[in-house]
């Protein structure tokens, strides 16, 4: 299930005050502060740096500030929405460190120091990326408010599991909540997303193997 | 060349590209630009008066709070009755009304300023569901409290019942159901101000449905010509009815907070303010008295459709309409009585949801027929197939069906597609010979249903919508409508429409954004209009603007109009062709841009009487029947979706993949409402106000699907297209439920079908 493949016990809203100091550390307070006494941050806001789609960017938000809101109210990186703000739907799926979370359910602080790639990384209107190609092929999408979220997760899915069974994907995309109930063509989008990304391949695998 | 003949083939959506690379631009999504933000003070109490609101713990300097008094003389949400305050006054009627405004440069400073008010109330004794406001309403003294009726009948109901061989009685009943559009609501109102500095009307844009609505609502609250008020949709993300009606009132606060401070106002709701606050599907009791023959003939139905309209009137009077007309179903009855009223609770009002009162009636009509059957050794396709609408059938209106009627073909092609009769006999020989050893259950369910494409009655009358198309300087055809697409595909569905309206490529067709200060009024988006009835008046207009392009090019060319044909994108005539941009460049050299309007215009001969309820209540109707097959736990009772075969017909299919799309969707928002979707409620606050726990189909809930289309063309649509969006809301619950039965032997007559309700039913089965 899509639960098991999120690191999420590490990276909760109570996970903050026990990570916080780590957080604060990569945001270039000192090492000797932090062993002499704990850290406090907050209430107010504080300036942290994260890494989204591959470049630094800094954010002075407070420590209740979720990862979501920091990418869609202080970066305006808006590809991740927030729709039912507890993990529930998958709509503010993100990467960190190349696995899916739930943008909404970890804290800004807590994602210092890890590699967050959101969907506007994946692709552009002029050049998408195979999944968001079939996605558009197949209709996958109907209101596509949560299709960034849907395109992040398929991603991963096929990162792990380059040719997934129906149920596979079912089981990979089931924490991703559509509405608009258009999962029929989403299986489709997914099925030919493996396909065409399978065609490309052979290339590199063929010259592997000559290499053998 | 293959962009041409656009209609019926399904060609990719303009709105793809900015949707899969997460660049649309949703409501919260669009640059802020120094706005302030809204938030909302709720009541607590499902009735109560309010003693006093004390804003002096604000200390903000900044904030501004608003009360009933700062509204003005015109408090109400301005849609059929005007009893729907913006902000309470003296008294609440239902938890989550607003009570007060705040408005603050900034979310968490206009939060914290609403926390500080302090409210006082008087709890008075609430009416919290039908079964109470049955008993009376101390709000009107103890009587019924009555939001709309409505009575539809034809034929001698006595004299039927009279003849019948068996007479059976049933009552059916449905509970809340939530829209959970992805996207919650949300709304930007920016003030203009005037040239003496003062408040003269305001811009707003919103994740909505219906753009003149909100108009409407604003240019009545603020008292203000037409021209002071603007609404555009932003890219929407969902609606399903949702965003039909509440965005009048998000939109009211939105513009009364940036009033009074002078600055853009944003307020997007969270979710579980969007499940408090918002409307849900009417709650329904319909009871049913029903005639029949011993081999299945209906001679006489008598139906009491009774909705929970919650605390306001909003829509509730046409939602009741619709019921109504719906809740005899698809079949031809001689004598029929319908009696439908819509009573008050101190709930959230109830208002638009797909399929708008007619999945809860034809949902009883469906499991009615189940029990028909059942008593008289029938299976539920052949009580079905006796009774269905056949061409030149009489509806309860008095509305002969003369054309485009399905019921028959839909049913027979169900049954042929999923082996109906045979596998519904070997689940219930089966069940006879059941062992205790933990298999799951099988079980498979059939339903026809019915449903009226466009608004009831007058409602196209009365409106008059206007389409319009534009040739524009750049030599693209913009279609001008204030039909909204969020998520259907209104967009591309109009272009393609437009396209061969015209005689042109696709890719000369661009869509204006809905936006009053641009578009006509070409109606709201509701009601399986958009196609048949927007679309139709779009046709119109491109077959318009290619007329008077046709006679230009003649003109140019010195010849008569009648020997210049547009077509595929060329000007024809015996010497030869011209591209369509040619022509259309040279008469925008020298005329400038061209416009063609067309307005609705009624079927000839066709009327309605709505005193008496008689007459043609839709121009068109879709017909529908679905399969649905299940795997039932006999120890947990948990029920598994394994299989779902739908048969539309809607008419000429203007999008294959896209129609689908609406069929299957629709579908599993109705199966969703027929066994997972329950609002619970308790002193009037709905306990489960998350998507953590009020549960919608997920991918894992999504059985295999097989989808038909039949295409039966009207000749009151574009190149025959019927309504697609509300009709996969009617069958799939009945459908379920029938299926639960015949897996388990036990028979519901409640919404949703969950674990409890399946072993309540065991129970009462077992000890009876």
């Amino acid at each position: 299930m899509a639960e098991s493949d999120k690191p999420a016990s590490r990276f909760s809203r109570r996970s903050f005050i026990k990570t916080a100091g780590a957080g604060a550390a990569l945001a270039g307070v000192s090492a000797e502060a932090q062993e002499k006494k704990p850290e406090f941050l907050g209430p107010d806001a504080s300036t942290l740096t994260l890494t989204v789609n591959g470049a630094p960017r800094q954010v002075t938000v407070e420590p209740r500030v979720t990862l979501l809101r920091a990418l869609r109210n202080e970066l305006e990186i808006t590809g991740a929405k927030e729709v039912c703000d507890r993990g529930g739907c998958g709509a503010c799926t993100v990467l960190m460190d190349g696995r899916i979370v739930n943008a909404c359910m970890i804290m800004a602080w807590d994602a210092v120091g890890h590699e967050i790639t959101t969907v506007e990384s994946f692709g552009t209107p002029e050049k998408l990326s195979p999944v968001q190609a079939a996605f558009v092929e197949c209709d996958g999408y109907q209101c596509g408010f949560c299709t960034p979220g849907m395109v992040v997760s398929s991603t991963a899915l096929l990162k792990r599991n380059p040719n997934p069974s129906l149920d596979e994907i079912k089981a990979g995309l089931a924490g991703n909540l559509c509405r608009c109930g258009t999962y029929g063509r989403i299986f489709e989008a997914v099925g030919k997303a493996a396909k065409n990304m399978a065609a490309a391949k052979p290339a590199a695998g063929k010259a592997a193997k000559k290499g053998e | 060349m293959d962009h041409l003949n656009a209609v019926g083939r399904s060609v990719l959506r303009p709105d793809g590209l900015a949707k899969v690379t997460g660049r649309a631009l949703y409501l919260d999504d669009l640059p802020e630009n120094g706005c302030w933000h809204g938030t909302t003070v709720r009541s607590p109490h499902p009735s109560a008066l309010i003693v006093s609101i004390d804003a002096s713990g604000v200390s903000d300097p900044d904030v501004k709070v608003l009360v009933a008094k700062d509204v003005g003389p015109r408090n109400s949400v301005h849609l059929i009755h005007d009893d729907w305050p913006v902000l309470a006054d003296g008294r609440v009627n239902h938890v989550g009304e607003p009570v007060a405004l705040v408005v603050a440069p900034a979310l968490a400073r206009a939060q914290a300023a609403a926390k500080a008010i302090k409210v006082a109330y008087e709890a008075q004794s609430p009416v919290l569901d039908l079964e109470a406001a049955l008993k009376g309403d101390p709000r009107t003294g103890g009587r019924l409290n009555v939001l709309a009726k409505c009575d539809v009948g034809r034929g001698d109901v006595e004299a039927g019942f009279a003849a019948a061989d068996v007479i059976l009685e049933g009552e059916y009943s449905t509970g809340h159901q939530e829209h959970v559009y992805i996207e919650p609501h949300g709304v930007i109102a920016s003030p203009t101000i005037g040239n003496d500095g003062t408040f003269a009307g305001v811009d707003v844009v919103g994740s909505l449905q219906c753009p003149y609505y909100v108009h409407k609502a604003l240019t009545y609250l603020f008292d203000l010509g037409d021209e002071a008020i603007r609404v555009r949709q932003s890219v929407t993300g969902g609606g399903f009815g949702g965003k039909e009606d509440y965005p009048d009132m998000i939109a009211a606060h939105a513009s009364l907070l940036a009033r009074a401070c002078g600055k853009p106002v944003k307020i997007v709701y969270e979710r579980q303010e969007d499940i408090i606050a918002t409307t849900k599907r009417h709650p329904s009791l319909v009871r049913h008295r029903t005639g029949v023959k011993r081999d299945g003939t209906l001679v006489a139905m008598d139906v009491e459709v009774l909705l929970d309209g919650g605390a306001y009137i909003t829509l509730s009077p046409v939602v009741l309409s619709r019921s109504v007309l719906h809740a005899a179903g698809a079949y031809s009855c001689p004598n029929v009585r319908i009696h439908g009223r819509v009573l008050a609770t101190n709930t959230p009002p109830n208002g638009a949801f797909r399929g708008f009162g007619a999945p809860q009636s034809l949902f009883a009509v469906e499991r009615q027929m189940d029990e028909v059957a059942r008593t008289l050794g029938l299976d539920p396709f052949e009580v079905r197939i006796r009774n269905a609408y056949r061409e030149g059938d009489v509806t309860p209106t008095g509305q002969v069906l003369k054309e485009s009627v399905s019921a028959v073909a839909v049913l027979e092609r169900a049954k042929t597609a999923t082996r109906f009769t045979e596998r519904f006999a070997e689940n219930e020989a089966a069940r006879g010979a059941r062992k205790d050893d933990g298999k799951p259950l099988r079980g498979i369910g059939l339903s026809v249903f019915w449903h009226g494409s466009g608004f009831t009655g007058n409602g196209e009358r009365r409106m008059m919508s206007k389409g319009a198309v534009r040739l524009r300087a750049d030599l693209k055809i913009e279609v001008l409508a204030s039909s909204t697409d969020f998520g259907q595909g209104t967009e591309g569905i109009f272009r393609q429409i437009v396209a061969d309206a015209c005689g042109v490529g696709l890719d000369d067709v661009v869509v204006h954004t809905p936006d009053t200060a641009a578009v006509p009024d070409s109606g709201p988006t509701v009601a399986s209009r958009t196609v048949m009835v927007v679309g139709g008046l779009l046709s119109r207009a491109g077959a318009k603007l290619a007329e008077m392009l046709r006679t230009f090019a003649a003109q140019q060319a010195g010849m008569a109009p009648a020997s210049v044909v547009l077509r595929n994108g060329f000007f024809e005539t015996e010497r030869g062709r011209t591209p369509f941009a040619d022509v259309a460049k040279r008469y925008v050299t020298l005329h400038g841009p061209l416009d063609a309007t067309a307005t609705f215009e009624p079927t000839p001969g066709s009327t309605f009487d709505e005193a008496t309820y008689q007459g043609d209540a839709y121009a068109a109707y879709g017909w529908g029947a679905d399969v649905v097959e299940v795997e039932v736990d006999p120890d947990t009772f948990v029920t598994k979706l394994t299989r779902l075969t739908t048969v539309s017909d809607v008419g000429h299919v203007v999008h294959p993949v896209m129609c689908a799309g609406q069929v299957e969707g629709g579908t599993l928002q109705a199966l969703g409402w027929g066994y997972l979707e329950e609002m619970k409620m308790k002193d009037g606050r709905f306990l489960n106000d998350r998507m953590q726990t009020y549960l919608i189909p997920t991918m894992a809930d999504t059985p295999d699907m097989e989808t038909i289309l039949l295409e039966n063309p009207t000749a009151h649509g574009p190149f025959g297209a019927k309504g697609v969006g509300e009709l996969p809301m009617d069958g799939g619950a009945p459908a379920l439920l029938q299926a639960i039965e015949n897996a388990t032997g036990y028979s519901l007559s409640r919404l949703p079908a969950t674990p409890e309700r399946i072993f309540e039913a065991s129970r009462r089965q077992k000890s009876s």
